[in-house]
């Protein structure tokens, strides 16, 4: 077991690197110039001498060969300078830092209703199986799954809040936000409802709860379509095995059978598909926070892109990456946990 | 084989769901072959058939009516636009499909052949291009080439083709040790002869498969990068711009909060179709390919 972990955690720097390459690639498609943009403040770049943007540009090495390049690119990377951000007015890092938290919140937000929901609707199917029930989930799972997130995301958007009033968009309310941003009020986590509570104000958790519901909800449905449909067939397959028959035969309580005998075992190729639902919530984020108006790290990819901040774009692409990497290795390790017969491959 | 694909396509038909989905597809290719009768160009866009004809001068949108059936909105006919959106999603979906896929066969093979160092280094790029989520480096790429619906494509046929490399690698492996394979080489059949001609053909099924079921997520992350300004541009025939626009109209008027439910719901619609019949008719070649996964 921990060789195989300690095998996963030495690739990881390779990968990373392999990113890096990546990144740097695409950079290469701009020209010295526009690169130069991608690195210092353009209100600055205007008034600067041509010797000046001269020193800027062998400063960030922009006129040397394609591998001191690099090298320079790395090395800023590795000491946080990312380049300078339009989008949010700061260095990228800095701006990212702000940024963060708001999507993290919202990502593992989602991720309890995802899976919750998407198990407890799989299994019902499958112990109903071929009943109206069954039947209703199946057509839920197909049709849910085509449903496209930013056109969900919009019908929330016009049903929960402008027809009904309840989920409006935004990080929180401008009340909370002065409290939030008051020096009286103090930041653990950086996770802003975490931070309420911890706080001791009911009343801005709350309030960011009912910000957090409309995302949530849309990040939510697609999963709940895949996440169902994966738990249903998986539960239908282990329901025929021949344990589950000597369990039932045993004359095991229902629910014991199905809790104990069949769920556990039907989990694991749910554990599998974690990876692309880990992968589609990250990247779903990007269009949640544009609809619902959340600044995070989604938006600021989408904003970035709208205004050509490349610099950003690409602190974008390395957070992004890394945590779907760092996301696919817990997930191969829990998956090794869950299941021996992995850890031998 | 002959005999293999008619039982296939027999029980293709017998499925109701992917009758429906098959259904839903031919309903779409018929509006995008006839979207010239369906929505004929006005006088003013004869030259660029693409581009929703203007037929307003006022910005808000104008509800469904006997002229504009789907409603006007960004002073352009909704339903023009849903017509002939429909030929752009096909073009998005077929080209990016057909061209990544390709690339993924052809690297997934080499891979596969070759084996030693060549298989080691391809199936590390295959890994580092996964290791960056398809809709980041989607919007990325697009936007370092300079936006576009043509931009879009490249991006996403760059970042596309790894599934189906590592897909037909795997089968290729397991096939390579077949018989027939076996014989084709002692009887002197070059290498790229025994792909094209022998591994190809026998492990081309799961890569078809896999491609229908991409097409629908294909065309909603186009949709995604139009409706974020990056795709077509506006006025174009494309659902994800016409919904970029209807963004602007989403929360109604005061006291009328579904006002211009229309914006929303007609090219909405037509996206879910759209993708509901390529993930059906997807789901049913899966399924009588691999059983165990039916729904």
């Amino acid at each position: 077991m921990t060789a195989y972990i300690v095998r996963r955690l030495l690739l990881l720097p390779l990968v990373l690197f392999g990113i890096t390459l990546i990144v740097f690639s695409m950079l290469q498609m701009l020209g010295p110039d526009k690169l130069l943009s991608a690195y210092v403040n353009e209100n600055l770049l205007d008034k600067l001498s041509p010797e000046k943007l001269e020193a800027l540009k062998e400063k960030y090495g922009l006129n040397d060969r394609l591998i001191v390049r690099y090298i320079k690119w790395l090395k800023n990377l590795f000491r946080g300078d990312l380049g300078w951000s339009l989008v949010g007015k700061e260095p990228v890092l800095k701006a990212m830092l702000h940024r963060i938290p708001y999507t993290l919140e919202l990502a593992l937000y989602a991720l309890f209703p995802v899976v919750g929901v998407g198990i407890w609707l799989g299994v019902k199917a499958s112990i109903h199986h071929n009943e109206p029930i069954d039947h209703f989930i199946r057509v839920f799972a197909v049709v849910g799954w085509s449903f496209p997130d930013f056109v969900f995301g919009l019908f929330v958007l016009m049903i929960f809040y402008s027809l009904l009033g309840w989920f409006p968009p935004g990080n929180m309310s401008i009340w909370a936000e002065e409290i939030f941003s008051s020096p009286s009020f103090k930041h653990i986590t950086h996770l802003p409802s975490i931070d309420a509570l911890l706080n001791g104000r009911l009343d801005l958790f709350v309030d960011c709860l009912r910000h957090l519901a409309g995302p949530i909800l849309t990040l939510s449905w697609l999963w709940w379509a895949y996440i169902l449909r994966i738990t249903r067939s998986s539960m239908l397959e282990v329901l025929r095995k021949d344990y589950v028959r000597t369990a039932r035969a045993k004359g095991l309580d229902e629910k014991v059978v199905i809790n104990k005998h069949a769920k556990r075992n039907a989990m694991i190729p749910v554990t599998t598909v974690a990876g692309a639902m880990v992968i589609g919530l990250m990247s779903g984020t990007v269009i949640v926070e544009a609809i619902f108006n959340r600044t995070g790290m989604g938006r600021f990819t989408a904003q970035a892109a709208q205004q050509l901040d490349f610099a950003s774009l690409l602190g974008a692409v390395l957070f992004y990456s890394t945590i779907l990497v760092i996301g696919n290795l817990i997930i191969d390790v829990l998956y090794a946990i869950i299941d021996p017969r992995i850890r031998l491959t | 084989m002959d005999r293999e694909y008619k039982r296939m396509l027999k029980k293709f038909f017998r499925n109701p769901s992917g009758l429906f989905g098959f259904a839903l597809l031919v309903f779409f290719v018929l509006v995008a072959l006839f979207a010239p009768f369906i929505a004929p160009p006005q006088p003013s866009n004869k030259h660029e058939p693409y581009m929703m004809p203007i037929v307003t001068w006022s910005s808000e949108p104008q509800p469904p009516s006997k002229e504009h059936p789907f409603g006007v909105c960004g002073r352009r006919d909704i339903f023009y636009g849903v017509v002939w959106g429909t030929r752009t999603a096909f073009r998005i979906g077929l080209t990016v499909t057909a061209i990544s896929t390709l690339i993924g066969l052809f690297i997934g093979s080499i891979s596969a052949y070759y084996g030693g160092w060549i298989d080691e280094i391809l199936m590390r790029i295959t890994d580092i291009f996964l290791a960056v989520p398809f809709l980041i480096a989607a919007i990325v790429l697009t936007t370092l080439l300079g936006t576009g619906l043509d931009k879009v494509m490249i991006a996403m046929i760059t970042f596309g083709w790894m599934g189906t490399a590592r897909l037909i690698r795997g089968n290729i492996l397991q096939a390579k040790e077949e018989q027939y394979v076996l014989a084709a080489k002692a009887i002197g059949v070059s290498m790229p002869g025994i792909i094209v001609k022998h591994l190809l053909p026998n492990t081309i099924f799961p890569v078809v498969i896999q491609a229908s079921m991409r097409m629908g997520s294909l065309v909603i992350t186009a949709a995604i990068l139009s409706f974020l300004g990056l795709g077509a541009p506006q006025g174009y025939s494309d659902w994800g711009a016409i919904l970029n626009y209807s963004r602007d109209w989403i929360l109604g008027a005061q006291g009328e909060a579904l006002k211009y439910w229309y914006t929303i719901v007609f090219p909405g619609t037509a996206m879910v179709l759209f993708v509901l019949a390529w993930n059906l008719v997807g789901d049913t070649l899966r399924d009588i390919f691999d059983p165990r996964l039916r729904i």
